[in-house]
This record gives structure tokens, sequence and C-alpha cells, in this order.
């Protein structure tokens, strides 16, 4: 870990390494890795974009440089980029919003 | 608001103007220190070198470095500015070259060729010595540029050339950012003309290739992905067909390596280049296959070696004693730019190269 920091982006280039601590699961993980993002139904540009929001919705450093490059290679715009974050965005703040039922559900029990 | 582009950095007197200075960037810091491998050590890993010629088949001249715009990415330093522009002369050697040459694929490249006074006269002498596939890399915007070029466009049908033309995106805005302001513009009428006279029609034997390559410090994605965006995009908005895109890496030299330092990519983008090395892609690098041509006649492996100054290690040097018995039989020079040309399906003058 660096000294001053949970998160250090030189980490992402060492994230293949966590084969060598358990290789079977490692090895498992990559390769269903790698299968999920290849053209199928869905094209790998999609799940690129899909990948792109769920990397913020996750909030995850490493997920966000991963995928802001690999949506640039495919030729993503920003605008479409930043519109993907915004759905997972949407879902974020819906999803808390929608919990506010079983607040009110609550309150008419309780509070009539 | 997009930055006008005026100047190369040859103009500029930028230390980065200077091949040695681009081959000492390239040969010191993470390569000098051992983080990564360096080219040779690469190839020397994967029982690769040296990388030796197969038999040549493309022939590649470039014309001059004028050209009617500044890019970004250019590999050239190419511009306006640029005054380096092939003799009728050393054109005449190279149409004996060619007359002779077992090649198949003739590439005329520049700056914009087309700014080289002699290159019509050029373009039809070279085209009756019968070369299957006769390619002129046209930028687009010189084609609407001034009303003497308007007619290039019927020229290259006339002579069956195969347009190889760059477009970075689909988009306005990121082909503007690299290549100039009104580029996009010019360049979608320039491919409407083209596609008016047959260029580029599913079926028509009027070759039009489309070059693209990213726009800032990261790899192209994949060639057949971008193609059917760049086909569907260009289509759907513009009306405008082709045949194959091109996906070409930048190579880390000249306005790309300035680029590179100036935003602090560079040690980032030679772990992306070093890390997605393919020894799959060695095997096809278009050094293997062709032979580039200054405008003054001097023989590389590459037009990047062109740019950098490393000509053929051969004593064919020059274009006046071509010989490619003799030629073929050499070392490719090499060095840390070549990661460019070897990362994932590998990149060349023709696009991928797996």
């Amino acid at each position: 870990m660096a000294a001053n920091n949970y998160y250090d982006p030189a980490d992402l280039k060492n994230f293949g390494k966590i084969t060598e601590w358990s290789e079977e699961l490692g090895t498992k993980f990559f390769d269903y890795y790698s299968k999920v993002f290849e053209d199928g139904a869905l094209t790998a540009r999609e799940k690129s974009l899909i990948a792109l929001a769920v990397s913020h919705t996750e909030q995850c450093p490493y997920c966000i440089d991963a995928y802001t490059k690999d949506t640039l290679q495919r030729g993503v715009t920003k605008e479409q980029m930043m519109e993907a974050i915004h759905v997972g965005a949407a879902i974020k703040s819906g999803a808390t919003l929608v919990h506010g039922t079983m607040m009110m559900n609550k309150v008419n029990k309780l509070d009539g | 608001m997009q930055k006008l582009k005026t100047e190369s950095l040859h103009k500029r007197h930028s230390e980065l103007a200077e091949a040695n200075r681009q081959l000492e960037i390239l040969s010191n810091g993470i390569f000098k220190t051992g983080e990564l491998s360096t080219f040779t050590q690469k190839l020397t890993d994967t029982h690769q070198f040296p990388l030796r010629p197969k038999k040549l088949e493309i022939l590649q001249i470039n014309v001059g470095y004028m050209c009617n715009q500044v890019c970004d990415h250019c590999h050239v330093d190419a511009g306006p500015d640029r005054t380096e522009i092939m003799t009728k002369e050393t054109m005449l050697q190279c149409l004996e070259v060619i007359k002779k040459t077992g090649a198949h694929t003739l590439d005329l490249t520049g700056g914009a060729p087309e700014m080289n006074p002699n290159f019509r006269w050029f373009v039809d002498e070279a085209s009756k010595a019968g070369i299957k596939d006769f390619i002129v890399r046209s930028n687009l915007t010189i084609l609407r540029s001034n009303k003497k070029y308007y007619d290039l466009p019927q020229f290259f049908k006339d002579h069956n050339v195969h347009v190889v033309s760059s477009m970075p995106h689909w988009t306005r805005g990121k082909t503007d950012k690299q290549r100039g302001d009104g580029v996009f513009d010019k360049s979608i009428k320039a491919l409407q003309e083209l596609n008016a006279i047959g260029y580029g029609k599913p079926n028509s034997d009027l070759r039009l290739d489309l070059v693209y390559n990213p726009t800032g410090a990261f790899l192209p994605g994949d060639q057949a992905g971008l193609e059917k965006e760049f086909k569907k995009e260009l289509f759907d908005e513009f009306g405008i067909e082709f045949h194959n895109l091109l996906a070409i890496t930048n190579l880390p030299i000249s306005r790309f390596l300035d680029f590179l330092i100036a935003s602090e990519n560079y040690e980032d983008y030679m772990y992306q280049l070093v890390e997605a090395f393919n020894p799959a892609a060695v095997k096809n690098v278009m050094c293997t296959n062709t032979i580039s041509i200054s405008w003054e006649g001097w023989l590389y492996d590459c037009d990047f070696n062109q740019m950098l100054g490393l000509k053929v290690a051969s004593k064919i040097k020059h274009i006046s004693e071509y010989n490619e018995e003799q030629l073929n039989d050499r070392n490719i020079i090499i060095s840390q730019h070549c990661y460019g040309c070897t990362a994932g399906a590998g990149s060349s003058c023709q696009g991928a190269v797996i």
C-alpha cells in the first residue's frame, strides 16, 4: 500500500497478480471477466458503457480509470459517457428515494 | 473554443523537431532504468530478434512534408511551413524502381501528397507501371482547399487510385480537436464528392478507406467494432459510404510525443504500449513488407523510421542505387517507438495486422 493513500493508480497494473495468491479462483475470475466483455447479445462497446456507469455507482477509482480509457478506445464520445453516468446516478438516487415509500408506509401505520 | 493550429515543431524550433532528441527520450527514463523492457529486449525474449524483412509488398513514397493542415498527432510534423518536397528528378528515379519492383502496392503519402507540384504527372506516370494497388493518402480537406484541387476526385478515378483518408472520428468536435477547425465539415464534403463519383460504394472497385487514430493518449479499440460505428454514424448522418476502416496506433514520436510529454501522459502511454505488446503482431508489422522512400530518395524501414532519421541498415541507402534483393537482406532498425506497431492487434499503414 502506498504510504499516504488507500488507492494507488499503479496498483491497477497489478490487478492480475491477485491470481498469485489463489490461482484457481483468480484464473476463473479473469476467464469469466474477459468472457463477459466479449461481443454477445450486447456489443463490447455497449458493455463498456454499462461498465463505466457501474464503475461510478460503485465509486471504484480503478474501474473509472480503466473504463474511461476503454470507452474512449471504442470511440465513445464524452457526451455519451456522461449520459451513461447519469443513468447510474438516476438509479442510485431513485433507489434512495423509492425507499421513501417504506418510510411513508411506516408513518401511516404508526401515526395514521 | 478550438485552438488554431498553424505551426510545425520545426517552425517553432522545438527540441522535439530533432530526431536525435526524440530517440534520446525514447531510450532514457523508464527504459534506461529497466522499469520497462526495451523493444530489442522484448524481441529477444520472444525469439524474434533481429527483425528481418519478408517479401517486399509495398513501396511507400513520401513526396513531401508540406501539408495544408497541422494535426496534433502528426508523426511527420507536416504543415504549410514545411518546404521539403520531392523533386521531379527523384520522382524519375522512383519511377524506374516502380517499373521493376516486385511490390504489388504503391503508397503515396506526405504531408499532403497533392501539394507536390509534380503530383499529377507522377501519378500519371506511375499508374502506367501496372501496379496492382495504387494508394494515395489524402487528408480530404486538400480536395476542398483550393479550386485547383477540386477536380482531384475525378483525377483519382481516372487513374484508378485507391484513396486512403484520415478521419479520427465521426463527430465534428473530436475531429476538429485533432485536425483543426473546419476540418470535419470539409472532410465530409470531400467524402460526399468521392462517393458521388463511385468511390467507397459497396462492390465498387474505386476503393475508399478511412484511417482512424485515437484523438488522445489511448490505444485504438477493436478495428471491426470501430468500423461498424463509423459506417453507421457517417451513413445515418451524412449518407457517406466507405470500404474499410484502418485503425492506427499513434506512435510516440514527433508531435504526438510532444503532446504526451506536455500532458504528462508519456510514461502511462508507454506502459500501455508495452503491456499490450503482442508477439503475434510482430510477424506482420509493416516494416517486414514495406520500403519507405523519403522526399530526398533515402530508404527507410517505415515512414516512422524516416521521421526519426533511421536509414535502412543496408549498403543500399538511396533510390538511385536501389537493388531489391540486396535491400531485402537486412536487419530492420528498431527502437521503443516500435511498440506502437505491436500493441494489441498491431498497427500499420494498412491498419491492424492480425
